[in-house]
Formats: structure tokens, sequence, C-alpha cells
């Protein structure tokens, strides 16, 4: 303005309308900017928040799908639902995490150490990802938690089903076990399914493999709720379409059976049916039991199975490798056999042989005297194989033990698998670049060395023996499969080897006591000790339990028309003596249920209980002694993995490679005649340290 | 009208603004009918209850004389003061932000009362300010003193909201009172220098988080900005003819927060879509252009200042809760005359338009002058 023009009224009046008009006319600016911004917002964007009113309004509640049932041969559940009371939180909404939990405890009565575990998971659950406070509840905890709900923001409490293992840890690793989706799982498949509360995705085994077959498409329920989760009404439910059942080949009576006769034993039992390959049986003992699995692994319970040097998280059948041991001699018998040798070649065994320049033992170092291939298996005579092994060479042998399943990859539905090896030149020349040895040849031969196999060959093995067929492994039922190919071996030749195994349990070998108490069904068999160490550490019987032998067995029966075939592994159980009762009741059990049950039943009665009422024990003793004191916390979900895996990885290469002329451990039973004596004590009686041939064979490579 | 028709009792009435604030407020109680659930009796009806009551103190203010007004300015400013200090003194027993004062029969809010008082206090000043001063500092500082007190208090309450409606309440007087326009230039660019600095260092953080969400409503989309993002998404949702009356799921699912009271606009932009919102805008319109067209056939520099500054007053209030309710301004408890529901924004808006409706009568008794 003019400073030096006087200021009137006329002036002052004239400033103020046309300042009253500047603010009319900001009022209409004003008013034109709001009208436009509501008609952006109104018309332009009106999808979107059409769309978001709506997803506002309606409130998408997922009704996690039943699982698929897992089924035996006879249609027996292995894997079922129940259906039950849960209560879960979802991080995120939990406004006081201590105060919650704390309510809760009181509801649910929970035990200290289960609220820990829930805080721990509580701590690192990220977001929506739900917590499983506590499952299987009864009415009256779940209506006292339900009715508590305005005090309890993020608890979600709902009636729903959850995973059940009828038989428990007897099947925890043939069938796997379910867990919460873990933050990975989610990453990986973006499905909001994954963090709905009380949803279980299989963790491992066949419930992780056929995930998609037996997860099913989830229900839905749309209702309208408030801001605050209210739910105002209900707009419509679609119902679940549960999870196609998948039948294996399982006979759940015999697989509890066989998980349960282990015992106390680290050990595994494959029972296959030897002329279609379907699997009866595969049990890895001791395990964990899937239905606490499932519902997520406690810290006591996993202190329990992470301290346990029986490793119960491996699943031994498909990831245990071990030294054959004798079990091998019915294979290269049956190679010498196909090369031409005469089952009637004799050689005279003297308990040892000389190789160059280092003499191998024969388990019996009193000798077996003259020795045909009949005598050669059923009292394992190891000298008349480190003899005809030289004469016939490793590459035929090799290639029998392959075509018999050993070191073969077999197609089962279990990630992870070892396969192990079976030497030869060649194989030796790329691993280690160094030459074949005829001690080897000899080592091999005696099931030592380098060859290494899981159960799960074992039993193949025998199968192909027993029945002459092609026979493949198979979990799941296809009742119209045809019969596998024959091998092509003579039949002659079969059943010479038939009746050596025979004469192992039925007459002068080195399992009579595996004899089947059932009448016309004979068991034929062959047992194997497989050493852990040199005797120069232990004698591979008694002393510290993982320097003890490994014992094996593989059987078929009846003997004269092979319908079932067994393996049997008890790692560290100090010789075949560990193994071979094993497979009796379980092959017992096949013929004559009653009887193997009259028999395991005593046994359970000196072992503590079954596995249910010993793992209870186990699991009390632990929590008495831990669930006060902080006891580690659990290992996140990733690490978790991570840890099972390691737990699960085979036993590797042997700790030392028994490749110089190992002293093979005796057998458990005298040769002939000795009857009456409990098994421990001939084979401690009989184990004559071979420290000469140890120092002897010092020089030998590895 | 046809006022031969009409008696002279009812023809008399302002009827140019009556009209607009019965079709408002009616609208309002229709909008927070739907609001309670279709419970008339939650918020309509003292809604109307109370427009009822105000309007008849709107009529006795306007038929107040023109002298009662000057004389009073200054002991109502000082009372309102005296009231804020008060409120104060309490507040700092009480704890924390203290804006009402019990009176036993009902809470008042002084700092309400303050924005038609400002306004009043700086139209009688300028009004006997020397019209000679008006371009020096006398007619500065004595303004500056008279708003600093009351805002000042406001502030430390703290209520950035009613500080700020004061305050341009205060400026808008000034401004029209015919100060050099420089000085508001001036101010407007040390406003834009001050206000960073502000933000960082005078601002509670509440406040300041409140801004920073309103940048980016999306950053929290379940705290401070939810707020925005839930009014927004009732009034995109809405569409141009809404979603009928009564079928708000927003406001009807608590989804919307303070559905009757700040966000009352999205609550009813969600049921009447656009078309309500334009009525709304337009009725608005009609009454502000009533507010100015009285102050500009004022009879003297007293009467257009008082009516000129009412009507921004109330086009303040208008103007923050709209832009709030859009998305356009951060989220200031400021709510919606004549249709959130509220007491205190019904009694000062109604002093507001009884003070211009006032201000009309003395045009119609005297002539204009140039005094």
């Amino acid at each position: 303005m003019r400073q030096k023009l006087p200021v009137t009224t006329a002036i002052l009046t004239n400033r103020f309308e046309r300042r009253t008009f500047v603010l009319g006319s900001l009022q209409t600016g004003v008013g034109l900017l709001l009208a436009t911004r509501l008609g952006y917002l109104a018309v332009a964007q009106n999808e979107k928040y059409q769309a978001a009113s709506e997803s506002n309004r309606v409130n998408l509640t997922l009704i996690p799908p039943r699982r698929g049932w897992v089924l035996d041969r006879f249609g027996k559940a292995l894997a079922a639902n129940r259906a039950d009371f849960r209560v879960d939180l979802i991080p995120d909404r939990v406004a006081d995490p201590d105060k919650t939990m704390s309510m809760l405890a009181g509801l649910l009565a929970l035990p200290p150490d289960k609220v820990r575990d829930v805080r721990d998971k509580l701590d690192k659950a990220r977001g929506f990802q739900p917590v499983e406070v506590a499952s299987s509840l009864d009415w009256e905890k779940f209506a006292a938690v339900s009715v508590r709900l305005p005090e309890l923001p993020g608890v979600i409490p709902q009636r729903g089903y959850s995973r059940f293992y009828p038989a428990g840890a007897s099947v925890g690793h043939l069938v796997g076990y379910v867990g919460a989706a873990s933050a990975e799982d989610y990453e990986k498949e973006r499905n909001p399914l994954l963090i709905t509360p009380g949803f279980k995705i299989g963790k491992d085994g066949l419930e992780k493999h056929f995930e998609f077959r037996l997860r099913g498409v989830p229900g839905a329920r749309r209702v309208e709720a408030t801001a605050s989760g209210r739910i105002v009404r209900d707009l419509g439910t679609r119902e679940d379409v549960p999870g196609k059942p998948i039948a294996l080949t399982i006979n759940a009576g015999l697989q509890d059976y066989a998980a349960r006769r282990i015992g106390l034993e680290s050990g595994s039992v494959v029972v296959m049916d030897c002329e279609t390959g379907d699997i009866l049986a595969m049990a890895s003992m001791p395990c964990f039991d899937p239905n606490s699995f499932s519902d997520g692994i406690g810290r006591i319970e996993w202190k329990m199975l992470s301290e346990d040097d029986h490793v119960p998280l491996r699943n031994k059948v498909l990831r245990g490798l071990y030294p054959p041991g004798s079990t091998v001699k019915p294979m290269v018998a049956l190679s010498f056999l196909e090369a031409g040798l005469d089952p009637n070649a004799s050689v005279g065994c003297s308990g040892g042989l000389r190789v160059g320049n280092r003499v191998f033992h024969c388990w019996n170092r009193r000798g077996h005297g003259s020795v045909d291939m009949a005598k050669g298996i059923y009292q394992s005579c190891d000298v008349y194989f480190y003899h005809f092994a030289q004469q016939i060479g490793m590459d035929k042998i090799a290639a029998m033990a392959r075509r018999l399943g050993l070191g073969q990859e077999f197609p089962m539905p279990y990630p992870g698998q070892s396969y192990g090896t079976v030497p030869d030149p060649a194989w030796k020349l790329k691993k280690y670049s160094k030459e074949w040895a005829v001690y080897d040849t000899v080592n091999a031969t005696i099931g030592q060395g380098y060859m290494l196999v899981n159960p799960l060959q074992q039993a193949i093995m025998a199968s192909r023996i027993a029945s002459g067929r092609q026979v493949m492994p198979r979990l799941l039922l296809d009742r119209n499969a045809p019969l596998p190919k024959p091998m092509g071996f003579s039949q002659e030749h079969l059943d010479y080897i038939h009746s050596a195994m025979s004469e192992v349990v039925n007459g002068r070998g080195t399992a009579g006591r595996a004899r089947l108490p059932v009448d016309n069904v004979l068991l034929a068999g062959k047992t194997g000790t497989a050493q852990v160490v040199g005797l120069n550490i232990a004698n591979g019987k008694s002393g510290a339990w993982k320097y003890r032998d490994h014992g094996h067995f593989i059987c078929f029966a009846p003997f004269d028309k092979p319908k079932y075939a067994c393996a049997v592994v008890i790692e560290h159980g100090g010789g075949s003596g560990a193994a071979y009762p094993i497979a009796r009741d379980v092959m017992t059990y096949i013929f004559a249920p009653d009887k193997a049950m009259a028999v395991l039943e005593d046994f359970e009665k000196q072992w503590g209980g079954n596995v249910q009422q010993r793992m209870a024990a186990r699991y009390d003793a632990f929590a008495a002694r831990y669930g006060e004191t902080t006891a580690k916390p659990l290992p996140d979900d990733e690490d978790l993995t991570e840890r099972v895996e390691q737990g699960r990885k085979p036993a590797g290469d042997p700790q030392t490679v028994q490749t110089e002329a190992a002293a093979p451990a005796p057998e458990p039973e005298q040769p002939t005649g000795v009857t009456a004596k409990p098994a421990a004590a001939p084979a401690v009686a009989n184990a004559v340290p071979g420290t000469n041939a140890g120092t002897v064979a010092s020089t030998g490579g590895q | 009208m046809p006022r031969a028709y009409v008696p002279a009792a009812i023809a008399r009435q302002p009827w140019s603004v009556l009209l607009p604030l019965i079709a408002l407020v009616s609208f309002g109680a229709a909008v927070l009918d739907s609001a309670a659930g279709g419970r008339f009796e939650i918020w309509s009806l003292s809604h109307l209850f109370r427009f009822g009551v105000f309007l008849v103190v709107a009529m006795i203010i306007a038929r107040l004389p023109r002298e009662l007004f000057s004389k009073l300015a200054i002991p109502v400013y000082a009372g309102l003061c005296f009231l804020l200090v008060l409120v104060e003194l309490i507040g700092g027993i009480g704890g924390g932000s203290q804006r009402w004062l019990n009176l036993g029969f009902m809470t008042l809010q002084p700092s309400e009362l303050m924005k038609p008082g400002i306004v009043l206090v700086l139209a009688w000043f300028y009004s006997v300010l020397p019209i000679g001063e008006t371009q020096s500092w006398r007619a500065l500082l004595p303004a500056a003193v008279l708003l600093g007190i009351p805002a000042g208090l406001v502030m430390l309450q703290p209520d950035l909201g009613t500080g700020l409606a004061i305050t341009f309440g205060a400026v808008v007087v000034m401004f029209l009172a015919g100060l050099p326009l420089r000085w508001f230039l001036g101010a407007g660019a040390a406003g834009l220098i001050a206000a960073p600095l502000a933000f960082f260092f005078l601002l509670h953080d509440y406040q300041r988080n409140r801004v920073l969400v309103f940048l980016d409503p999306e950053s929290d989309p379940l705290g401070t900005g939810y707020h925005i993002t839930q009014s927004k998404i009732a009034i995109g949702s809405g569409g141009i003819i809404g979603k009928g009356f009564g079928n708000g799921s927003q406001s009807h699912l608590n989804y919307l927060p303070e559905a009757h009271t700040d966000f009352v606009f999205a609550t009813m932009a969600e049921e009447w879509g656009m078309l309500g919102g334009v009525f709304v805008l337009v009725v608005f319109g009609l009454i502000f252009r009533w507010g100015l067209k009285v102050a500009t056939s004022a009879p003297d520099r007293f009467s257009r200042l008082l009516a000129a500054g009412m009507t921004m007053t109330i086009f303040f209030y208008m103007c923050i809760n709209l832009m709030m309710v859009m998305g356009l301004a951060p989220v200031v408890g400021i709510p919606l005359p004549w249709m959130s529901h509220g007491g205190s924004s019904m009694m000062t808006n109604m002093i507001c338009i009884g003070t211009i409706m006032a201000v009309e009568r003395w045009n119609r008794a005297a002539p204009r002058t140039l005094s």
C-alpha cells in the first residue's frame, strides 16, 4: 500500500470489500477442491474402495480340510483324524503375552515347561503365524477359554480335527508327522491356508511326500464381522473337501509288532512280500511319537530325543548304513554258482587262510574242516569264501550284489535316503586312486571293508534270492500290478542256496534258535555279525555300546515256497544273536500271531512296558530332572528342521573302514549241537581276540 | 418467498440462513440415526434438541443491540481468558490435557467459546483504532497480544486444532481490517520457514506422528493412519448415489472410527454417495455466501469485521474437517458444523450464526454509513 497517502475510511471500506471478495473466492476454490476430491474418491477410485470396504466387511475364515487317511493293506488306519478342541494364539493380536499366557496356563492347567515352550514360539513367531497352545482339550477347558475371550485378544479356540496315529511311535518313520507350517513353507507357497490356525502340513515321511494328495481343499466360512471381530451374521459356509487317502502295502499289525519287538535295541526290521515286492513292515526304532510331534515338539521331548544315542530321529531303514557282514554270503555263493562253480567243490578250513603275507582268520579259530558251499553258508565259514572269491574275482561278486539290490537306489517316497557302496576295483580306483588288492576281495565277500548297505537293500536281496524275481520295493498298494519278472537265475541254483539257508535255521547252522514255532513252515535265513571297530579297540561283544558289533539277519519263509522275506539289523547288538530272535518272532507273527504276541508280552514285562509306556516313563524322568531348570530352549523352526535333518543323516562311512585282514566276529552259536546255552555266552567264549591278525595287517592301507 | 401471504413475524426471520441450517441439521440427524444403527434416540434426538436450544440462543443474540456487543467485547474476552487459565490450572492438577471445565450442570470448553470471542474482541479493537493507525505497528501489536494470550493458552492444553482455529479467525479479522498486505505475505513466508522448525521442535510426538501419517497413511494402516484410510474407504465405496440409507458397512461395523463425530461426513458419504456430499457442500456454500453478504452490507466497520470473521470461523471448521475426512489434511479433532454430534461445536457455530444474524438486523435498522 502506498504509505504516503493518508488512509481514509473509504479506502479501508474499499479494501474490506476487495479482501472479502478474495475470501469469498477462497471459499469457492476450497469448495471446488473438496468437490473434486470427493468425485475422485467416490467415482474415479470407487472400485478400489468398494473392494476395500467389502474386504473389511466380509471375513473369510478358512476351515482346514480334513487330511486324507493313511491306510494299511487291509484298510486299517495308520494315520487318521480325530475331532478335538484346540486353542491357538495369533502373535500379532496378542496385546500382553505374559498376561495372556498366565491366564491360559490357569484355564488350561498347562505345566510350566509347556508354558515356556509356547512363550518361546510366541517370541519367534512372525505376525499371523498361529502358535498352538493346546489341543485335544476336553469340553470344560475349551469352554472356560471361550467364555473369557474378551479378555484374551489373539486367542483362538476352535473345534477341528487333529492328526491321530493309532500306532504311535511304531509308524513314526513310516508315516512321518505333521506340524504347523513354518515361515519358509509360507514363503514358498503363499497360501493363506498355511497360516490358518489348526492347519497342519506334512513335515516328514509320507505325510510330507504326499502332502498335496492328503491335504484336500479347505472349507470356508464367510461372515460379516465388526472391526473388533464380533460376528454380525453368517453369509454362508462351504464344506471342506477331505484329502484323498493313501493305501499302503503295510500290514499295520505286523508293523506295530515289529516295532515293538525291537524293544530296547536300536534297529530296524523290514518285511517284504518277496513275490510282489510289497513292503509289509518297515520299522525303525526307537522312534519319536508322531502324535506328540504333531502337536509341536516340546523342549523336554526334544532334549530326550536329541540326547539319545539310539538316534530316534533317524529312519534307520533308509538312512542307516551298515557293513552287512555274513548276510552277503548267500549272495556271494549265488554268484559263484552263476559263475559255474561246482557247489560240491570243497576247501579245508583250519581257522584261517594266508592271503599274500597276511593271515585272514575264520570266525571259528578251531576251523571247520572240509567245507563245501552249503556248509560255507550254514556254518558261515569265512575261509570257504576267502578261497573261492579269489578264484571267481570281485567283478562277478560285485555284479551279483548290485543285481540283488545292494548299493542300488530304490524310488521310495522318502527324502534323503542312503544307498551305500558295493566296492569293486573300478570304484576303488576312482574313489581312493588305489589298486584293488586281494584282501579287498576277501573283506568284501564277508560283508566287511568298504561294503555298506541299508536294511531295505538287505530285505530286497533276501526277497530276490527267495523268489528269484526282480522285486522292487512297493509301498503304495496296487493289487493289480503284474508280478515282477524273473531274475533269470537257474532254479537249481536257487534251490541249493535256499536249502543251505534253511540249514542255517533248521539244521546244523548258526541260528538254530531261529526256528519258527509253527508247524509246516520252515524259515530259511542267514546270520551276520559286522564289526564296527577293529578288535584292537574292542571285542565287539561287551564294553562300550557304540563299539559293539552290529547284528544282522536276513530270512524268508516258507523255505520251500517263499512268500515273505525279512531283514533285521540291530545296531551294536553285539552280533547276529541280537537280530535273529527278532526276525523269528516277526515271521512267527505272520503265521501265528497269537504265539508271537505271547512272546512279545513276556518281553515287554521285562522291558518295563510297551513302547508308549516306556516313552512316557522316560519323559517323566526327563521332566522331573530338567522340567524346573531352564532347559535349553527349543531350536526355532528352521533350526529344528536342520537339526532333525542332521539327525537323519546316515551314519556315513564307518569311522574306520575295516579293510585290513579283519578277524571276523564269531557267529553266535556253536556250529553243531550246542543248544542249551544262552545266546551271548558261547559268543563270548568263542571270541578269541585276533591281535596277531591285527598286527600283521597294520601295513594295510585304508 | 411471497411476503404477502405470510405473517410479518415469520417473514421477518432470516430464512436465507435458517432454511440451509435446518436442512443441514435434519440431514445430520438422519445420518446420526443411521450411524446409531437406526436408533433415533441415541444421537439424533439430542442433536436436534441442541439445535433447537441454540437456535433460540442465536435468536436472542440476534436481538442484542450493537452497543452491547461493543461494550461486552473486552469483558467477554477477559472472562474467557480467565476461564482458559482456570482450565490450565485444573489441568495442571489433574495431569494431561485438560480442555473441559465442569460447571456442575454442564461441561464447558472455554477454548470453543474463544473462537467467536477472538473475532469479537479484534473487531472491536479495529473499530476503535484510529483510521490513521491501521498501517502502523500500533494496529498489529495489541492485536498480537490479544491473540497471543488465548492462542498460547489453548496450545498449551495442548489442543492444536482449536489453537489454529482461533489464530485463523484473528488473522482473517486483521486481514479484513485493512492491515498492509505485505505483512501477511511476510508472515506467510516466515510461516513457511518456521513450519519445519515447529514440526521438529514444537509439536508433540503424537502430533508429529499425525502429520507423518497424513503424508503417507498406508505406512501405518492399523495405527494412526487407520482413521484416514477407513474414512477414504467409506467415502470411496459410496460411489455416486451411495449404498443407501442404513446400509453403510464401514460405519455400522465400526471400521470407521468416530463415525458420529469427526468422521460424520464419511458416514454420510458412504450411504448417500457423492450426491449427498455435493448437497452438503452447496448448503455450506449458501450459508457462507449469506454470511459474507451480510458482512459487505453491514453499516459500520465493527459489524462488518464481526460478520465476516464469524463466517470465516465457521468456514475454517468445515474446511479443515472435510479436508481431513478426505485425506487432504492431517487428523485434527475438528467436527463438521451442524452435522457432527456434539454440544460444544453446535454452541460455537450457533453463536457465530446468531452474531451474523444480529449484524443483519442492524443492517436493516441503520442505513449503511461510512463510519
